[in-house]
């Protein structure tokens, strides 16, 4: 009894709290429609919570551009970086280099392996993706998910020439399309780690 | 961006993203200097256990995983 007035009150308290939201016309409407219709259906039971009313609304975006950027490196295993402010990221997009800045445009790009690089102030902190993608948000959040991310001093070089020669190699000895991509994706990878330890 | 006919080539010979994910991130690891190497090959190994579900109890787990070990 007392979950079922909890769960009313939290329906209720969080219709009413997202109204105020201009950015959220389009969510209330969709989930009041519901209770609406079911309220009519169904007079003597709650109206069901829908996943609407469990997703926190968009979070608004300033009107001010941020002087921060807040970026989130993420891995399968680990949280590299969370919630760190710096001033600008450069993501390896399989576009090219994107540098981000506070304020840039809402974007997904997906990542081709390579480096990113973190600036804060005077320092750069640079880390070898191996792929995945970059989501931007209106508000200045930078969420980096990656396979593997590793800086770049524990990268051996002798293993990266090897792994290069190698898979040239296969590439020039490849005969079906299946084995020639695994080969290009290995040649990709290893000049893109060459690339790294150069500059 | 791209259009429908501009994909990617691995996409073209039939490969999944998940899988080219996969196997540049295996590349990148076995590129690694060597404690985080063995650190990073052992911390991706991965496994699975499925078990059959007979009279809503389950049964023995039959463990799979890349290595062949039972």
């Amino acid at each position: 009894m007392l979950r079922q007035a909890q769960r009313f009150l939290l329906s209720r308290a969080a219709m009413r709290w997202r109204r105020p939201f201009s950015t959220d016309l389009a969510e209330a409407p969709a989930d009041s429609k519901f209770v609406d219709t079911w309220k009519k259906a169904v007079p003597n039971i709650d109206p069901p919570k829908t996943p609407l009313a469990f997703m926190t609304p968009r979070p608004p975006t300033p009107s001010t551009i941020p002087s921060k950027l807040t970026v989130n490196l993420v891995l399968p295993y680990d949280s590299l970086l969370s919630a760190k402010e710096v001033d600008m990221v450069i993501v390896p997009a399989t576009t090219g280099q994107m540098g981000v800045l506070p304020g840039h445009v809402a974007t997904i790009a997906e990542l081709k392996p390579g480096v990113l690089s973190v600036h804060e102030g005077n320092e750069v902190k640079k880390y070898f993706l191996s792929s995945g993608f970059a989501f931007i948000h209106a508000n200045s959040v930078a969420d980096i998910m990656a396979v593997e991310a590793t800086p770049l001093d524990q990268i051996d070089s002798s293993l990266v020439q090897k792994g290069l020669t190698e898979f040239t190699q296969k590439l020039n000895a490849a005969s079906t399309d299946v084995e020639k991509a695994e080969a290009q994706i290995g040649v990709d990878v290893h000049s893109a780690l060459n690339a790294a330890l150069a500059g | 961006m791209a259009s429908y006919a501009a994909v990617p080539f691995w996409r073209a010979a039939g490969m999944t993203y998940i899988t080219y994910s996969n196997l540049c991130a295996n590349l990148v690891r076995q590129c690694l200097k060597e404690p985080y190497r063995s650190e990073a090959l052992t911390r991706e190994k991965v496994h699975f256990s499925a078990s059959k579900w007979v009279d809503g109890k389950p049964q023995k787990p039959i463990i799979r995983s890349d290595t062949g070990e039972e």
